[in-house]
């Protein structure tokens, strides 16, 4: 072990301090596990912050009739069949006490008239599913997380990055990582890590993500040996803001759907009714985002190439209590009073269904003693996720896989010792990009990457424009590893841009990859030259490992589901929701 | 397309000064914007805290022409741009670098309050009347400006003892939830020093949440230390009533 870094030893390493991650370290100091979380921002910044509509979790407050059966149905027919039935079902049963407990740490739900968790519709849910705080739900659930969190025992690493898991034999036991402070490394050993570090959303222009969504955990799990499994599946919101140019992509949410807004196009009328006339703009989120394009693209868009969400036909004081900072999103930046006037809205890069392929029951991966939650890890949520059910996934999974690495890490007698190698190359290649004399900036690759996944991998796809991607991505590539930073070591952007530009590729490439293997549409995945949805792509999965230098890409059968589920899911919706 | 000008920070804990930048403006743009085209044009190494560019997360504090704002709620059309734009980071904590400060003390703060502490065997139900108040509080995205403005914090340091007015929200955020058994008084008149908060207001005028820091928070916190330790009456009486006060 090398002596020039700073040291820390730990049963559970959690990566990321999102829901996923804060649930998985309380699960693992409660089991007796001695925990650190490393997070990129300050505590209580992660994604999970910025969530608004709420968390689905089949409660049955509002419709009594709902159950974790059906919610196990629309989640499986909203992802279309390709979730891992296991993750759905133990979702789908666990969420309701999951959300109970964090009433019992301290949130504080909007009520129903009878005292009760209040629940409102979402897009793909047949009841009224999602426990909810105005649109701020998500600052409820980590600030509510977090507060419980710190009177727990874990040890937090705020503004700490990690850029690399050091493996022995084939299994993980360490973890390099940077303070972004002073841009001094530290070195931790681990018997079990957590990766729960979100999406990748920055690998595309236009978006709803922040700057953390560089695609860590899916990048540091692969280059580790771990199966990433649906990278084809990216979510595109279909509400994100498109005017003024600063804001667009900022997400508008799917609860001013849920809450009754209509969705009509510059000629007046609710276009929905050609694309899904039962359930209009409650349809699921592939559905609406490709209407609105669909829309734009024939010439029915908005001024600013949307289309218009309107909800000022309800009381102005019920819009601002329901949909408060909507309110104020639209008029502080905007200029647009959503209580009287429509939105301007279209399709914004938004979330991740692929990722870290993992055991339902405990969350690990295909590589030993490495687990994954939250948006990091795949399969729960196959071709499509219905919103709300990131939140409630954050915390059933995030509790299992603290819960599976502290038991894992039982069965470990003490730490590893990490080859020396392995920790200079992870110094070097962190300061390789001090010691170009020349080179491009990192915010023009950055620039061009978004740029290229923005046109070639988006909403609609075509074989020819993936195989430009994919030179594209493999010029940029070349490009990264000749980056060139300037400045000191302390708090320097430039620099971390440099070192996220790698993950950044290497989830743009496993995308565009999947993207060409799945010669079908299916869900959030729209092939342009194969636009139906084909039988025979129903039964796999497509997934990426690493194979030597090389990424190869793989199919595989789709786990078999019991009968009895399956009959769940073919039955009517009357059937099931009784 | 008008070009204005700016004037960031640069510097660390040593020391540092205002740099002038350049920057194209664009319809609708806010400050945030500005600062990361400064980055990708001519300041790659500005450092600077954001998350979520539509004021939920609290990372982009920051003083813009003096005034403690979010930069990413701060709209350029707002400000006179025949003059230059000035950015500076938030006073009351240390310089790390640039427009970053050091506000790890918050963090330490936070930990020093119990949590919240449910009833025995109470019904998990109440009214939305009930829980209004509270979730007021709970809408606090911690971008600490109402810190950074608190004379007590700037004159005193934050190693006086006192907890300053985000503390104070958060202290009311449980102790006025309806199924809270715990009494934290004495933590607020030891520990936090609520009683040098003099009710300047300051706080609730920066706060981009729209809290009533002071009248809704401090004032009826510092009204349960008044009868918890200072009202020996109104304590019997409560411990009678098994009320916290209202
Ligand atoms: C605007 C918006 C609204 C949304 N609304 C909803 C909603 O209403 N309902 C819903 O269900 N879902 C919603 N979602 C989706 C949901 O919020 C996210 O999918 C979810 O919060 C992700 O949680 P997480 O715990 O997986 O990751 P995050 O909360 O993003 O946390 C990731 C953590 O990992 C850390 N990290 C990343 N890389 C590294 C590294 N290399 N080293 C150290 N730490 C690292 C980060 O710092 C962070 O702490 C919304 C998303 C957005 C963007
Ligand atoms: S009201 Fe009290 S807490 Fe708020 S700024 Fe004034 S002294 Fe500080
Ligand atoms: S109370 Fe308001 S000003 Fe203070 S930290 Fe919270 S949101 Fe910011
Ligand atoms: S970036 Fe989140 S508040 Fe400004």
């Amino acid at each position: 072990m090398s002596a020039r870094f700073e040291t820390h030893d730990f049963d559970v390493l959690v990566i990321g301090a999102g829901g996923a991650g804060l649930r998985a370290a309380i699960e693992a100091s409660a089991a007796g596990a001695r925990t650190g979380v490393v997070c990129k921002s300050l505590l209580g910044k992660a994604h999970t912050v910025m969530a608004e509509g709420g968390v689905a979790a089949a409660l049955g407050h509002v419709d009594p009739k709902d159950s974790w059966k059906v919610h196990f149905r629309d989640t499986m027919l909203g992802g279309k069949m390709l979730n891992h039935w296991r993750m759905a079902q133990l979702h789908a049963q666990e969420a309701p006490e999951r959300v109970r407990e964090l009433e019992r740490w301290g949130a504080v739900f909007d009520r129903t008239a009878d005292g009760r968790i209040l629940q409102r519709n979402f897009g793909g849910h047949s009841a009224p599913r999602l426990a909810h705080v105005g649109d701020r739900t998500g600052l409820e659930m980590i600030r509510t997380l977090q507060d419980h969190g710190v009177h727990q025992g874990f040890e937090v690493f705020m503004e700490c990055t990690v850029s690399r898991l050091f493996t022995e034999g084939g299994r993980v036991v360490g973890a390099f990582a940077y303070r972004r402070e002073n841009g001094r490394f530290i070195v931790f050993r681990a018997k079990s890590i957590v990766l729960a570090c979100g999406g990748v959303g920055k690998s595309f222009k236009i978006t709803s993500n922040s700057w953390e969504y560089t695609g860590d955990g899916h990048a540091l799990a692969y280059e580790a040996g771990a199966e990433l499994v649906d990278m084809e599946f990216v979510q595109f919101h279909p509400t994100g803001m498109v005017w003024p140019p600063g804001v667009m992509g900022i997400l508008v949410t799917e609860a001013v759907r849920g809450e009754g807004g209509l969705l009509r196009n510059s000629k007046g009328e609710r276009f929905m009714e050609k694309y899904d006339p039962k359930r209009m703009e409650l349809s699921t989120r592939d559905m609406v985002a490709r209407a609105i394009y669909t829309e734009v693209k024939e010439g029915r868009g908005s001024p600013h190439g949307g289309a218009f969400l309107d909800i000022s036909h309800k009381p102005a004081d019920w819009v601002k209590k329901k949909l408060p900072s909507m309110y104020h999103q639209f008029m502080d930046l905007a200029d647009v009073d959503i209580t009287k006037g429509p939105m301007e809205v279209g399709p914004t890069t938004h979330y991740m269904m692929g990722g870290v392929r993992v055991d339902p029951d405990t969350g690990e991966s295909t590589v030993p003693g490495l687990y994954a939650a939250g948006e990091s890890s795949g399969g729960m949520h196959g071709a499509n996720r219905l919103g709300g059910n990131s939140l409630s996934d954050l915390l059933v999974f995030g509790c299992r896989a603290g819960q599976g690495a502290a038991d894992g890490a039982k069965t470990r007698s003490g730490q590893a010792t990490i080859d020396a190698g392995q920790i200079e190359r992870a110094e070097r290649a962190m300061l390789a990009p001090f010691e170009r004399a020349d080179g491009p900036s990192p915010y023009d690759v950055h620039a061009r990457l978004q740029e290229t996944m923005q046109s070639l991998v988006g909403i609609f796809r075509v074989d020819e424009d993936l195989q430009k991607a994919l030179r594209e991505i493999a010029r940029l590539r070349e490009e990264t590893a000749r980056v060139r930073v300037t400045g000191s070591r302390e708090f320097n952007p430039g620099w971390h841009l440099a070192i996220d530009l790698e993950a950044m590729l290497l989830c743009s490439e496993a995308i565009a990859r999947s993207a060409l293997v799945r010669r079908e549409s299916r869900g959030a995945h729209s092939r342009l030259d194969y636009p139906k949805t084909e039988p025979e792509f129903g039964t796999k999965n497509t997934f990426v490992k690493k194979d030597g230098q090389a990424m190869a890409v793989g199919q595989s059968p789709l786990p078999e589901m019991p009968a009895e589920l399956r009959a769940i899911v073919d039955a009517e919706l009357e059937a099931v929701k009784v | 397309m008008t070009e204005a000008v700016f004037h960031v920070f640069r510097g660390d804990a040593k020391g540092g000064s205002l740099q002038p930048y350049k920057v194209q403006v664009e319809e609708g743009m806010v400050v945030l914007d500005a600062i990361h085209r400064i980055q990708a044009q001519d300041a790659p190494d500005l450092a600077v805290r954001w998350n979520c560019k539509a004021a939920k997360c609290g990372s982009c504090s920051a003083e813009v022409n003096g005034k403690p704002s979010l930069m990413c709620k701060t709209r350029l059309d707002a400000l006179p741009l025949d003059q230059p734009v000035v950015v500076k980071p938030i006073r009351s904590f240390p310089v790390i670098r640039d427009l970053v400060t050091d506000v790890q003390w918050n963090y330490e703060v936070n930990k020093k309050i119990p949590p919240f502490t449910p009833k025995k065997d109470a019904p998990w139900r109440w009214m939305q009347e009930d829980i209004d108040r509270v979730q007021e509080f709970r809408k606090c995205i911690e971008c600490f400006l109402c810190q950074n403005v608190c004379h007590v914090i700037r004159e005193h340091g934050v190693k006086s003892g006192f907890a300053g007015p985000r503390f104070f929200v958060r202290v009311a955020s449980v102790e006025m939830h309806p199924m809270d058994d715990l009494n934290r008084t004495a933590l607020l008149k030891d520990e936090m020093g609520i009683g040098y908060c003099n009710i300047t207001k300051c706080c609730t005028e920066v706060c981009p949440e729209d809290i009533h820091i002071t009248d809704n928070a401090i004032i009826p916190l510092k009204e349960r230390v008044v009868d918890d330790h200072y009202d020996p009456v109104r304590k019997i009486f409560r411990l009678l009533s098994g009320k916290k006060s209202s």
